[in-house]
């Protein structure tokens, strides 16, 4: 299967319970054991009060569109979806945000809206490869 | 830092001996035709100078070497285009305490030709969290922080393309500007779609271009060839480099900062700017960048932009070279709005000088809004 998108990589250690959660269906989230914050991109320490314990909380998959793009156009040869596609801005009901594309919905400024409700849907690339997708609540 | 407020002297600007499409002139080429061009403008010679300031590919070390000199003093901070406007503050500090005499900020990139440049950078967070869905490049960065304002201020893709249309307007009025023709709000929204909010003419340029300034304490500055054009004051700030973290997004607090400093600094508040540079890699940048310096409220950044107003023969000219959107865009543009605020304070524009302008405003961004640097520059104490 030839693929569309450039898989993830190089895939850091600090990250691998996000990768591994991926593949089992969980969309896992690195979570302070201190105050509680949940964040992302995954780091060894928390950024809101820099303390070293950092562990893992399933997200819900809920949340909203904070903001979008509709590609006309790839920048990337290794990215072959087929345009217009839109790339998305996430922001979780546990309060990160991450990148990642809206689907099955039309890629039309008059149909999305920014803090439309989304839900996660995972992708697999192959076997050692999911990644998460986000399309409209249902 | 107050007290360091006109302490050192802007006395050299110029770019590499032409800017545009070049694909005959490499990478390090353009630099150092910067650095020779920049130096002989202030009417110093190479020797003299011990203080290498830069960012991009070359170090501080490479381009010393390049130039003969042994720098008494380096500086290679590098948060992005805005790096070499931030670099005034630190010149100034440097120049201030004695650790050098004479600074030299330069940039050159082959930015659109690739002549004589090898890329690779760290990509381990992009590469696993952004790239899989088709983000890379600028233009799929700063849409978001765009539509967002939209979102929330209803902002529309028409207030957007007049900051295209007047930085155009002043484009062609410079000669060494890329594009000069005329432009209009219909023009910008009729233009390609490339990543929604954003057509072709919100984006900037992609060129070939080197660029530097010299910088000297102002007793020094007297001697030196060309008026001198004092640095009143200096700010920096940093605040994100993944979109996704930026705080207050569709606002920057890095640029917040880095105004709030440089004004203090200075000692002006907001009325007193007669001309303003805004790094301009697209069209939604330099309004936005006006509402989190507090030029005006959150939204209502796009007004400076009517005609009359940052408009050729304006109440308050905004991005007059053309900006990166018309004039030049390498990479890194930020070294470009310090030269031409220069010129200006100068009296060196011909057709596009503001008349009388005596208080510049440099404002730049690094990354998507991420670092910003701000100068506030003047030809009088
Ligand atoms: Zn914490």
């Amino acid at each position: 299967m030839e693929l569309k998108r450039p898989l993830p990589t190089p895939q850091t250690p600090e990250a691998k319970p996000y990768w591994d959660g991926l593949k089992e269906g969980k969309l896992m989230m690195p979570k302070c054991d201190d105050c509680g914050h949940v964040f992302f991109y995954p780091r060894i320490a928390c950024p809101s009060c820099h303390s070293r314990n950092v562990g893992w909380t399933q997200a819900s998959g809920k949340g909203k569109l904070f903001s979008f793009e509709i590609a006309h156009r790839s920048l990337n040869p290794a990215f072959k979806i087929e345009a217009p596609y839109i790339l998305a801005m996430i922001e979780l009901e546990e309060g990160p945000r991450l990148m990642s594309n809206l689907i099955n919905i039309d890629p039309d400024p008059a149909v999305v809206k920014c803090d439309m409700p989304v839900e996660v849907v995972f992708e697999k690339q192959n076997d050692d490869v999911t990644i998460a997708l986000f399309q409209p609540a249902s | 830092m107050k007290e360091l407020s006109n302490s050192v002297c802007i006395v050299g600007v110029e770019e590499s001996d032409e800017v545009g499409k070049l694909p005959g002139v490499s990478q390090l080429s353009l630099h150092l035709q910067a650095c020779h061009n920049a130096v002989a403008d202030a009417g110093l010679k190479m020797s003299e100078v011990d203080g290498i300031f830069t960012a991009g590919q070359h170090s501080p070390a490479l381009l010393g070497e390049a130039l003969g000199v042994n720098p008494r003093y380096v500086d290679g901070t590098s948060v992005g285009g805005c790096s070499f406007i931030i670099m005034v503050g630190h010149a100034l500090l440097a120049l201030h305490h004695g650790l050098c005499d004479v600074a030299l900020i330069s940039h050159g990139e082959s930015g659109r030709s690739g002549t004589g440049v090898t890329r690779g950078r760290d990509t381990s967070l992009s590469g696993q969290f952004e790239m899989p869905y088709g983000f890379g490049g600028a233009p799929t960065y700063f849409g978001m922080i765009t539509n967002r304002h939209m979102h929330e201020y209803g902002t529309t893709l028409e207030d957007w393309a007049k900051v295209a249309v007047s930085t155009r307007a002043w484009a062609g009025l410079n000669p060494k500007a890329m594009f000069r023709d005329p432009i209009t709000v219909q023009d910008v929204l009729d233009s390609r779609p490339m990543f929604y909010p954003f057509n072709l003419l919100n984006i900037c340029l992609v060129t070939d271009a080197g660029g530097a300034v010299v910088l000297t304490r102002a007793d020094r500055a007297k001697d030196c060839a060309k008026k001198p054009v004092y640095v009143r004051g200096a700010g920096e700030g940093t605040d994100h480099v993944f979109v996704t973290e930026m705080e207050e997004l569709p606002l920057s607090v890095a640029t917040r900062n880095s105004g709030k400093k440089a004004f203090e600094m200075a000692g002006v508040s907001h009325g007193d700017f007669d001309h303003i540079m805004l790094y301009d890699a697209f069209s939604s940048g330099p309004p936005i960048m006006l509402e989190s310096l507090g030029f005006c409220e959150p939204g209502e950044g796009c007004s400076f932009f009517d005609e009359g107003k940052s408009t050729p023969g304006g109440s308050l000219p905004i991005n007059t070279n053309g900006g990166g959107l018309s004039y030049t865009h390498s990479g890194m543009y930020g070294i470009f709005p310090i030269i031409e605020a220069v010129r200006q304070q100068r009296g060196e524009c011909g057709d596009r000088q503001v008349p009388g302008a005596s208080l510049s405003l440099v404002n730049g961004m690094g990354g998507m809004l991420s670092a910003a640097g701000t100068i506030v520059l003047s030809n009088q104490k």
